[in-house]
């Protein structure tokens, strides 16, 4: 019997890897792509030691127009996908994405295009496998544009926009879909930024990921409370929204 | 990260600006740029400043928390320094394996685990935990990265084991787990003086593998010396307990620090008071799930805040006296200084010798007792007390330690100046700075 597979594209986010490892203790079979050799090989022995039953490995890099289509056709290979996580992904900064073009487009490219471009692969795939879970790392940053981060909400905003038309079409197929929106977690990714008390550790946050899976959830904020300061936030006429420093 | 004095050791009373560094993968560590001085700090629960190194770089080693290998087949564990002693047994447990040896709070490192050379309640069976460990890799401040074992740069292993950070830092560690159920068969004694202690002790130390006695220092009179004596084994036959009941994370957290009144004397001795007398019978046996019986305390999150912003002084120290009359003496000074210590913890080691050049636990009684910091008066007890260690050739455990004078250090640990070979020039630490003064 094939165990139960688990395909992760940025394996090394720190969310990313704290899923893999509750799948990997679980005995699961565990495809992981990263941009990073050195990383996967650690992740690789890390899930390995967990239990997973197998830990497979495939560098990418999401900057670049990369074969999509090859990661697909591997990360199915003589089987069938049973959770699919796509958690890569970059801040980017601010400014920078402002000051430049360029640079806008380029983080647009990792936090969304590369997005569309492997969802529209691997939808046909578990289309016709006719079961399975996408789960989408998306964030609260894409509820609402606000001064602070708009360039990085733009993209998890289109992200959270296109899960929401897939998860329609890939319903009648037995495929479900899962937007995860979390807010702080305590990761590299936001290493520089100043940590208050509503960062929270990735495994809090892997966890919530797991049991949303499980219940079959549309979308889960992570931690809950997220979702409460959310709607607030959202609630928020735009006349008095633009006033203000968020 | 820019400076800043975010990182406290367990006890919070030393507060220092440190250069932070946080550590993420194990392929890609560089220290040979790195400026000034430098030292690893795991999860931060030394309680004095020997995980502290004022204005110098701080190593986070806290995401270097990869496994690297598990065999189940021989019991052992690979993995990185940063791995908590909860990973590892959320790992191991469903396997039927355990900790060999097993300190106070799973919420520690691998690294600062064997950096410490921990001990737990089986002393007098198993050492401490460096003796379980079969390799590490040590990367030193050149650069270079060198595995250390029995057979590998032996010496520089036993420098590592107990050497407190100050050899490099510490990668990975290698060690072996023990074949054994996560449930323990636990019994409760009530002892109402030293001697009836004794007698527990005498009796028990060969039949049971944990043993360990709580003290309530603050009981005059009759009571003077009543404590209660905790020993067990572990479990032959275990029900198959629901997963949660083996795993626990915390159900209570302490959210701001305490305001003073909360450990006075008054409230200590209430609680000491309360303790003795929950338990009504004289022996109480139970079977209970392993994290009530090693990790007590690991129920409550954040609970040094209880001795609220001014934090405490734990003081451990260790004297080879087969007899308790030392214990009397300072049972007494403590009560004549009005020092009440809130958890006051006994253990007897035993003689397996430790295998790192530094570590602590020497045969003879060990005790452990934690001071509110109540500033000067506090130190002067602990520097009367140092005065009363001298003279009975004990030594002071540097993992608890925040006020040793280097005097006591230099004297009562013999292999220091073989350590000093071993150190990592680029590595130092508060603790270090004091304990060497002079030297």
């Amino acid at each position: 019997m094939q165990a139960n597979r688990l395909v992760i594209v940025g394996a090394s986010s720190a969310i990313a890897k704290e899923v893999g490892r509750i799948y990997a203790s679980k005995k699961w079979e565990v495809y992981i792509v990263a941009r990073s050799k050195d990383k996967m090989q650690i992740i690789e022995e890390d899930f390995k030691a967990r239990g997973a039953v197998a830990v497979h490995s495939l560098p990418f890099d999401f900057s670049q127009k990369g074969d999509y289509q090859g990661l697909v056709d591997w990360a199915t290979q003589d089987g069938s996908i049973d959770l699919l996580l796509i958690a890569h992904g970059v801040l980017g900064d601010q400014k920078a994405s402002e000051a430049s073009n360029e640079y806008a487009i380029k983080t647009f490219e990792v936090n969304f295009l590369s997005y569309m471009c492997l969802l529209n692969l691997f939808a046909g795939t578990m289309e016709t496998q006719k079961k399975g879970t996408i789960a989408v790392i998306s964030s609260v940053a894409g509820d609402r544009g606000r001064q602070s981060n708009y360039f990085y909400g733009t993209a998890k905003g289109a992200l959270t926009i296109y899960c929401q038309g897939l998860r329609n079409r890939l319903f009648k197929n037995n495929v479900h879909v899962l937007t995860i929106k979390p807010g702080f977690v305590k990761s590299p990714m936001t290493a520089d930024l100043k940590q208050g008390p509503l960062f929270v550790e990735p495994n809090k946050v892997a966890g919530d990921i797991v049991k949303a899976v499980e219940s079959k959830k549309n979308e889960v904020y992570t931690p809950w409370f997220w979702w409460f300061i959310m709607t607030i936030i959202k609630l928020i006429p735009e006349g008095i929204f633009k006033r203000l420093k968020l | 990260m820019p400076p800043n004095t975010h990182y406290l050791s367990w006890g919070r009373a030393h507060r220092f600006e440190h250069l932070p560094k946080k550590l993420l993968w194990r392929s890609d560590l560089e220290l040979t740029s790195l400026p000034g001085t430098m030292l690893a700090q795991g999860l931060g629960r030394s309680y004095g400043d020997c995980c502290l190194n004022a204005s110098g770089t701080l190593l986070l080693t806290k995401d270097l928390d990869h496994m690297i290998a598990f065999d189940p087949e021989q019991g052992t564990l690979e993995c990185e320094a940063g791995v908590s002693l909860d990973a590892v047994l959320r790992l191991i447990v469903p396997y039927g394996y355990f900790l060999p040896v097993s300190p106070g709070t799973k919420y520690v490192s691998v690294g600062g685990a064997i950096a410490n050379d921990v001990h737990g309640k089986n002393h007098h069976i198993a050492g401490t935990f460096g003796k379980h460990v079969l390799s590490l890799k040590l990367l030193r401040s050149t650069g270079e990265l060198l595995n250390c074992s029995n057979e590998e740069n032996k010496e520089l292993f036993a420098a590592s084991i107990g050497g407190m950070g100050l050899t490099g830092l510490m990668v990975s560690a290698k060690f072996k787990l023990k074949k054994a159920l996560p449930v323990i068969n636990q019994e409760i004694l009530k002892f109402n003086s030293l001697p009836e202690l004794q007698e527990i002790e005498d009796a028990s130390q060969s039949k049971f593998e944990y043993t360990v006695s709580w003290i309530d220092t603050l009981a005059k009179g009759k009571q003077f010396g009543r404590g209660l004596y905790f020993r067990g084994n572990h479990s032959e036959y275990a029900p198959k307990p629901p997963k949660h009941y083996l795993h626990s994370n915390p159900g209570l957290q302490v959210f701001f620090d305490a305001p003073n009144f909360v450990l006075s004397e008054l409230t200590i001795r209430l609680f000491n008071t309360l303790l003795f007398h929950k338990q009504r019978s004289e022996k109480l046996s139970n079977t209970i799930p392993y994290n009530s019986f090693f990790y007590p305390l690991d129920a409550i999150k954040s609970w040094n805040r209880l001795y609220g912003n001014r934090g405490l002084y734990q003081y451990q120290f260790v004297v080879p006296c087969e007899s308790l009359d030392f214990l009397e003496e300072i049972l007494q000074f403590l009560q004549k200084k009005h020092q009440a210590s809130f958890l006051t913890v006994l253990k007897k080691f035993g003689s397996i010798s430790s295998p790192g050049m530094m570590s602590f636990p020497q045969k003879g009684w060990t005790l452990a007792l934690d001071f509110p910091n109540r500033g000067t008066s506090t130190l002067q007890t602990l520097s009367d007390l140092d005065q009363k260690i001298s003279s009975l050739k004990g030594r002071l455990y540097s993992a608890k330690d925040g006020h040793m004078p280097a005097f006591l250090y230099q004297n009562a640990y013999p292999r220091l100046d073989e350590f000093t070979k071993h150190l990592d020039p680029k590595f130092s630490s508060n603790f270090w700075r004091r304990v060497h003064a002079s030297k």
